[in-house]
């Protein structure tokens, strides 16, 4: 795993950014961490990487919202559902069929509904600074395990050696 | 002249209702069936469930709102349903049964926009109101300024550029342990609190009419680990003024730029006592004509879906039958 440090919602964005340069068709990104912790965010860094002009705003109630980029985002939250049989509803590996990138926001909780192949990321506060963020990637199943070493490289400007500190 | 009856249906989330409205203002009969006790233990709106209870609901609550109008279903002159913004599977339940009816009534089918219905709730209760006015829609997905210049005729001013202002009170209200819906918890533990307690930041204040709550969820989080000791009245209280100070000056800023008459308020966090009180305050302070819906009127109803599907009948006659449910609708096209 990679752990990397943000220090404002920008930095968040722009690391995002980054990460969107390695987006492939079908690919699947889970973003975790509490309320506030800067998934929106991410989300937002990240399409606007993939051409998407339209505004990024929060899916909480609408679950899914999709936008046309050079590659199609499907972005969605499953933070108001709890039933694992729900998140199935949604129709996830139809949408990873279908071409586009699809991240979702609180899917740690879902993980077990949904295509073992995916680049969770972990988003925590940190004891210092109100707008510092530390970040885990965590590449899981073979697609992201072959690609850990181009995230490292994508994200290694924020990268930091020792997470404890 | 005939007088138009149009029955009104709303399943976009988790209300399901039905309403008989005359000519856009006269209302019969509103039936709201509420959800949200279903939903209470998922901490939100669950789609299957929200689809399932729809399915269930929808039939007793569309014969309620005829009886209650006292008309039988012969003396119905057209069906209005929402199409959209909403949840796909809940939107389908209501937009069958619309067509099902008007086909079977063989009247004409109206299909309305859940946003567009809002701006009628308005109207639906002061038909009189003078345009144009501004409209502050804010709800648990949507939080938008409208001109609204003439029937149909609506700019956008601004919306929100990442959490909707219901969202926040949603969230806000789960992290402290409040429960859901988090709209009306927070609006009544925060009159025990002090809203100068926390100085929560008010984004973008000070240029143009867009909103952005997301900020504002994260220092609410921020300062309650910090003060794990804080009174959680005093959180609620200062963070309902944050949302309450942004939401009024955007509006009154709107209202005043693009020389409106009037101010109203529509949408559920329209429910909201403070909003309702500083939004009425800002009217009088600056000479504009302030209107606030009814709290009925505020929440998802089919009173509004009724009194905006007679004014679209007027302008554009019947949908076609083969409208689908719009889960992305916008209020105007990009």
């Amino acid at each position: 795993m990679i752990f990397v440090r943000t220090t404002s919602a920008e930095q968040t964005k722009a690391l995002a950014a980054a990460l969107a340069e390695l987006a492939r068709p079908g690919d699947l990104l889970l973003l975790a961490g509490d309320l506030g912790a800067g998934k929106t965010a991410f989300t937002q860094g990240y399409g606007a990487a993939l051409g998407i002009d339209d505004l990024i705003t929060s899916p909480t109630f609408t679950l899914v919202n999709s936008y046309e980029g050079r590659l199609e985002l499907n972005h969605l939250d499953v933070y108001r559902l709890e039933a694992l049989a729900e998140v199935l509803d949604l129709g996830v590996p139809e949408m990873l069929d279908e071409g586009g990138v699809t991240v979702i926001e609180w899917g740690d909780a879902v993980s077990p509904a949904l295509p073992a192949d995916y680049l969770e990321i972990r988003f925590s506060f940190t004891e210092g600074d109100d707008d510092e963020r530390i970040l885990e990637l965590v590449p899981v199943g073979p697609r992201w395990a072959a690609r850990t070493r181009a995230v490292a490289t994508a994200v290694a400007p924020w990268i930091r050696e020792d997470p404890t500190c | 002249m005939n007088r138009t009856r149009v029955l009104g249906i709303e399943t976009s989330c988790d209300e399901t209702a039905a309403a008989v409205v005359v000519d856009g203002h006269e209302v019969l009969s509103s039936v709201v069936s509420s959800q949200v006790d279903l939903h209470a233990r998922f901490g939100g709106v669950v789609p299957e469930i929200a689809s399932r209870a729809h399915v269930e609901l929808l039939t007793p609550v569309v014969a309620r709102a005829l009886v209650e109008a006292g008309i039988d279903d012969d003396h119905v002159d057209a069906v209005a349903a929402t199409v959209g913004p909403g949840l796909i599977g809940a939107l389908l339940v209501g937009v069958s049964a619309a067509k099902t009816l008007a086909l079977v009534w063989d009247v004409p089918f109206v299909a309305v926009n859940h946003l567009e219905a809002h701006l009628y709730a308005a109207l639906l209760e002061d038909p009189e109101l003078e345009l144009p006015v501004v409209v502050l829609l804010v709800s648990g997905g949507h939080t938008l300024l409208v001109l609204m210049e003439g029937h149909g005729r609506y700019r956008i001013l601004g919306s929100t550029i990442d959490d909707a202002a219901g969202e926040a009170f949603d969230k806000v209200a789960r992290y402290l342990g409040l429960g859901y819906p988090g709209g009306p918890a927070i609006d009544a533990i925060a009159m025990e609190g002090d809203p100068e307690a926390i100085a929560f930041p008010r984004a973008i204040m000070d240029d143009g009419y867009d909103f952005s709550f997301s900020g504002l969820k994260t220092s609410v989080v921020n300062h309650v680990r910090k003060h794990p000791e804080v009174a959680t009245e005093d959180v609620a209280a200062s963070f309902q003024e944050a949302v309450v100070d942004v939401l009024v000056t955007k509006a009154r800023r709107a209202a005043r730029d693009h020389g409106a008459k009037g101010l109203c308020l529509a949408g559920g966090v329209a429910a909201n006592s403070q909003l309702r009180e500083r939004l009425l305050d800002a009217c009088v302070t600056d000479g504009l004509r302030g209107f606030l819906p009814s709290r009925s009127m505020c929440t998802d109803n089919a009173a509004m879906v009724a009194a905006a599907g007679w004014y679209r009948l007027q302008s554009d006659g019947p949908s076609p039958l083969d409208t689908g449910a719009s889960p992305n609708l916008r209020l105007v096209s990009p």
